[in-house]
């Protein structure tokens, strides 16, 4: 049900962009955040005792489409993504064919225009085919609408290649979006090498695979003045050398996700598909560190890296499975419990790592804040809300979740895009997507 | 007879707790006087059919599981990856649940990838056997390995067990640990830090570089093989450098008590990673340990079928 004019009254609104946390009332208006006292004919929708926030943003996601439509399409996502809180979305390019040209990326914006119900925002990718080698069409990508480049799933190896790609991205005012994986160390690995990677005689994957590369690409973001944001970060290692950098000024940025900051490796220890992925769950210490990012700042995002499988294809020996899980209808409701209620983060620092922060990463001004005349994206937030997540109920196509039967505290109860709710738990209130 | 064992699956002796390995082990001395009989067939498995899936090869283990089959009486087949729809490109789960689909009562698996065996006994109701998953788990063997301890030594508490060799890939030395410790040894692993993980002695196993330290004042040496293939690996410079630190020799042995035994899984390369001489010395209860687990595994075969028998009741 799309309302055209209505005021949204009694919420706590926060907007950390804007240093806004108060009680007051927002007016939407054909679609735009408008002055609430100025607005004619509107309807009045009580939303005391809930949070208002400007939309949330999940900066990594596998959209899939095209060439994995069997495990999600944009029409599957972006209906997830609604139904967990978020507005906005950055597609990963890692599709078949990559998002390395302007057609894909036309491709992916007739969909979402289409078939989406939420904000699309493609990236692109750095290499050709993200084959880590030849310089994709950065300014005609860039032409072509998408916000950054990355060639996540695979990390350039070379050097010199990172660094050009990397000056080349800065005349044209992309940021660099970094999935941080040294390859030697990598290959052949299904879990964090550690304690349970001994126990279970599963080949590792160190820290440093990782920490590595992260220092690469300070040193590349030092030398050329750009920015690079590093993809979830899994590391204590990884979070020092940032924390570090970021001292001395050096323009990086990182993310975490959801499951990285709630789960470890000791979770694998039945051979559960749904801990399967890249990078890995790390140990105790790890996750420790990675909270503490969130808390001093050195993570500014959290994103959910939601990289969605079919049944089948995790349904085998932990050694073939392939890496990823979902998180788009768990990640709010995750991180509620986990961060604002284990008391990690306040509300507003909360709600800052999905809205100013990828905003920020992302170098766009009017997006994950509320300004009067632009798109009025909301999330809504109870969060006290408690229930149990079911992956039976899900709107994504997958179902690749560690998170089915978690007891979580805190959720987004309604998603209003371009000031229509698509999802929607309140009273009265009917969601427009439907299964 | 009211049994201790509960299980419908033998995955891995982390699983177990003492009192399980222990009834194993008790169960297994009857079988092994079985064994000893001029009539070594009993009828305790009649009528049960037993699947022995080695997707990896193997000869000896699949070779010393079958003849426990036949003689507790059970029907048995052998299939290889080669011979199952694995090759056509069937999952693994798909075949071995047709092959559950056929009324069969036990799964005897043998796979390279670590978990292989969990993985099935969690999706399917038969019971389910891990002969070997990558370098996870060989639960009969470290079983056979302890019973011939325990045969020798009378009991496993407070005995010195030093494991030498390539402890990172080897799902030998991980049975072995696991089921030491839960029956009260003190364990040592020894050789070069490349293939001995330092994360063993979170759990108190005692780690040593030099093989002479692993040598003194131990009850028990449990020589692993050394595989051509970590040298290729990068984990050791040759076989020549590896034995002349890490091998059980002529040299090395003046370490060790001639009251210690001398273990190996086989098979062993003779002049690697233990001398022939050594091999086939008075302290070697490498061929015993073959016996043994002929014996170990009868035991595990009734125990599992005696708990699938009272759930069906
Ligand atoms: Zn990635």
């Amino acid at each position: 049900m799309k309302k055209n004019n209505y005021i949204l009254k009694g919420g706590r609104v926060i907007d950390p962009k804007q240093n806004i946390d108060k009680v007051m009332d927002v007016g939407i208006q054909n679609g735009k955040f408008a002055n609430s006292e100025t607005i004619k004919d509107a309807e009045i929708i009580n939303v005391s005792g809930l949070i208002i926030s400007p939309g949330f943003i999940d900066m990594h996601v596998h959209l899939r489409q095209p060439g994995g439509n069997h495990k999600e399409t944009i029409k599957t996502g972006t209906r997830a993504a609604a139904a967990g809180g978020f507005t906005s979305l950055v597609a990963m390019p890692n599709t078949n064919p990559a998002a390395d040209s302007t057609a894909t990326i036309e491709y992916i914006r007739t969909h979402t225009r289409d078939d989406g119900v939420v904000k699309v925002y493609p990236s692109g990718a750095m290499t050709k085919g993200g084959n880590g080698k030849q310089m994709a069409s950065i300014g005609s990508l860039k032409e072509a609408g998408v916000v950054a480049l990355t060639d996540d799933g695979h990390c350039i190896q070379n050097f010199e290649i990172m660094k050009n790609i990397v000056e080349y991205s800065k005349t044209f005012n992309l940021p660099i979006l970094d999935h941080c994986e040294d390859e030697d160390q990598f290959t052949g690995g299904v879990m964090h090498k550690g304690y349970w990677s001994t126990v279970l005689g599963m080949k590792g994957i160190p820290n440093t695979s990782e920490a590595l590369m992260i220092a690469r690409n300070i040193m590349i973001s030092r030398d050329t003045d750009w920015d690079i944001h590093m993809q979830h970060i899994s590391a204590k290692e990884s979070v020092d050398l940032l924390r570090d950098a970021q001292a001395k000024g050096v323009r990086v940025t990182a993310e975490v996700t959801p499951h990285h900051i709630s789960l470890t490796d000791e979770n694998i220890k039945y051979y559960d598909t749904n801990y399967k992925m890249n990078p890995p769950l790390a140990s105790e210490e790890d996750r420790l560190s990675l909270i503490e990012g969130l808390r001093d700042g050195t993570i500014s995002v959290i994103a959910t890296d939601h990289a969605p499988h079919s049944e089948t294809e995790k349904l085998v020996e932990f050694n073939y499975a392939p890496f990823g899980i979902i998180g788009l209808e768990t990640a709010v409701s995750v991180c509620l419990t986990e961060l604002y209620h284990k008391e990690v983060l306040n509300i507003s620092d909360f709600i800052s790592k999905f809205t100013k922060g990828p905003a920020d990463v992302l170098k766009m001004e009017k997006l994950g804040t509320i300004i009067e005349g632009k798109d009025a994206d909301i999330t809504i937030l109870d969060l006290n809300k408690e229930h149990t997540i079911c992956k039976k109920s899900f709107y994504s196509l997958a179902r690749n979740t560690p998170f089915d039967g978690y007891k979580a505290k805190g959720k987004a109860v309604a998603t209003i895009v371009d000031g229509g709710f698509i999802y929607s738990e309140l009273n009265d209130i009917v969601g427009s997507i439907q299964k | 007879m009211d049994h201790i064992w509960k299980k419908k699956d033998l995955l891995s002796l982390y699983d177990l707790n003492a009192d399980e390995i222990t009834e194993i082990l008790d169960t297994a001395e009857e079988f092994k006087k079985v064994n000893q009989r001029n009539v070594k067939k009993v009828p305790a498995l009649r009528g049960k059919t037993i699947v022995n899936f080695f997707v990896e090869p193997s000869t000896r283990t699949i070779l010393s599981f079958e003849l426990a089959e036949k003689r507790l009486s059970a029907d048995t087949i052998n299939i290889s990856a080669s011979t199952s729809s694995l090759k056509k490109g069937e999952t693994l789960l798909d075949t071995v649940r047709n092959i559950e689909a056929m009324q069969v009562d036990l799964v005897v698996i043998r796979h390279s990838a670590p978990g292989a065996a969990d993985f099935l006994a969690k999706n399917l109701n038969v019971g389910v056997i891990n002969a070997g998953d990558g370098a996870h788990s060989h639960p009969t063997q470290g079983l056979l390995d302890i019973f011939t301890m325990r045969e020798k030594k009378g009991s496993i508490k407070g005995l010195n067990v030093s494991i030498i060799g390539d402890i990172l890939h080897g799902r030998v030395a991980r049975s072995n640990i696991w089921g030491l410790l839960k029956l009260g040894a003190n364990v040592t692993i020894c050789g070069p830090r490349t293939l001995v993980p330092r994360e063993f002695e979170q759990i108190g196993v005692r780690v040593c570089d030099k093989i002479q330290d692993a040598l003194e004042g131990a009850d028990v040496v449990n020589m692993l093989r050394i595989q051509q293939e970590r040298q290729e690996g990068g984990f050791f410079p040759s076989t020549a450098e590896y034995s002349k630190y890490f091998a059980l020799n002529k040299r090395t042995i003046k370490y060790l008590s001639p009251d210690a035994l001398i273990m190996h899984p086989g098979p062993i390369n003779r002049g690697v990673e233990l001398d022939s001489e050594i091999a086939d010395g008075p302290q070697s209860v490498i061929l015993e340990q073959v016996t043994n687990g002929l014996a170990v595994r009868m035991g595990v075969l009734y125990l599992i079928t005696g708990f699938l028998n009272n759930e069906k009741k």
